[in-house]
């Protein structure tokens, strides 16, 4: 019987197969669904920020995009994934409220954490091999770590699988 | 002063609850004004919830919700946001147009725009509870509005804590007349605003 694991905000959790993972309500922060595509080992990160390195308030690493990936990737090399095997789907990221006259940097949060957690799967060299990030709705997302199969759903759209 | 740390603050906290008592005083009173009736609000509660207990807190990550968000200008910088399920938006705005009451996600521009009008006038009885206190100049935005998940909508909010601590400070406010409500309030400045704020009030 496979069960479906619940990642909170800020948060990152492992995943192994058959069972599935979720993270609710993604609006500005962005999940990162990564698996070894050959034993089914995967998890899921549900960053709020892009950059630790630029907050002095780093304690939880699962909050920011660099620190979050860096240890999501580790928890799953620890439990057996292979380095090399490893590839990613990323979604959420959207902007929520318009404010487009405004340059205020942390209503374009949901911009900066795409680009970051981008940028850091190109340096530990992840391909991500779907996305659904921007615009201006919510997601809810749940990550199947044995098929790869990412399924996203939004209020009043359709349900997604990228 | 040290540098400021919103966890553990309890200084942060008990000028919260008092400008939440004095605000939501002031809201009340627009809110029946606006509407034309009586409308009672219980005392507000301030809670310090942890990002992972956020969903849970406000009734699930998955509830629609109807956000109305501004940016705070002049002597401190930040934001507000008050937030209530679509539901309590949609018995609101009824009340309000004496309109039919609409469902869901369903809102038109007419209600839209009354419902940022709302967001406007609450956030602004906070602000003058704000700057009554501190004697500083602060100035709200237009706001802006979004319906969606609660989880989505208090992503925003979030992060912007997220740059001083781990956890979100919500203010819970009760609403009565004919129904009984529950809206969320939030007050956000920016991270060199909030010893402002302490110098301010003579802390």
């Amino acid at each position: 019987m496979s069960e479906i694991i619940k990642v909170g905000m800020a948060d990152l959790k492992l995943c192994k197969k058959p069972n599935a993972i979720t993270t609710l309500g993604l609006g500005s922060c962005v999940g990162i669904a990564i698996r070894d595509t050959n034993n089914g080992i995967g998890g899921l990160a549900h960053i709020m920020l892009p950059d630790s390195t630029q907050i002095r308030e780093n304690k939880n690493k699962a909050k920011f995009a660099d620190t979050g990936i860096q240890e999501l990737v580790d928890q799953i090399i620890a439990a057996g994934g292979n380095r090399a095997r490893l590839v990613a789907k990323i979604a959420g990221g959207a902007q929520m409220f318009a404010f487009s006259a405004s340059g205020n940097d942390s209503v374009r949060v949901g911009e900066r954490n795409v680009a970051a957690v981008e940028k850091k799967l190109k340096e530990l060299r992840i391909p991500i091999l779907a996305k659904d990030t921007g615009l201006n709705y919510g997601r809810t997302v749940v990550f199947y770590p044995e098929t790869g199969d990412y399924i996203i759903r939004s209020v009043g759209k359709p349900e997604k699988v990228i | 002063m040290k540098d400021f740390q919103l966890d553990g603050s309890e200084q942060y906290f008990d000028i919260l609850s008092e400008i939440s008592n004095i605000g939501a005083g002031n809201a009340t009173t627009a809110l029946a004004q606006m509407m034309q009736k009586k409308v009672d609000m219980s005392v507000p509660k301030v809670n310090l919830v942890d990002f992972r207990d956020l969903g849970d807190t406000i009734g699930g990550e998955e509830q629609i919700m109807a956000g109305v968000y501004l940016l705070v200008e002049g002597d401190i910088t930040g934001s507000m946001m008050f937030l209530l399920p679509a539901e309590s938006a949609h018995i609101l705005l009824a009340e309000l147009m004496h309109t039919p009451k609409g469902e869901g996600l369903d809102f038109n521009e007419m209600e839209l725009s009354a419902l940022k009008e709302m967001g406007n006038i609450i956030v602004a009885s906070y602000l003058n509870a704000l700057s009554t206190l501190t004697q500083l100049s602060i100035y709200p935005s237009v706001p802006d509005v979004c319906i969606d998940m609660a989880g989505a909508i208090l992503s925003v909010p979030a992060a912007q804590f997220g740059e001083v601590g781990d956890k979100i400070l919500l203010i819970q406010n009760r609403f009565f007349d004919d129904m009984d409500m529950s809206g969320y309030f939030m007050l956000l400045p920016d991270v060199e605003s909030y010893n402002k704020i302490f110098t301010a009030l003579g802390l």
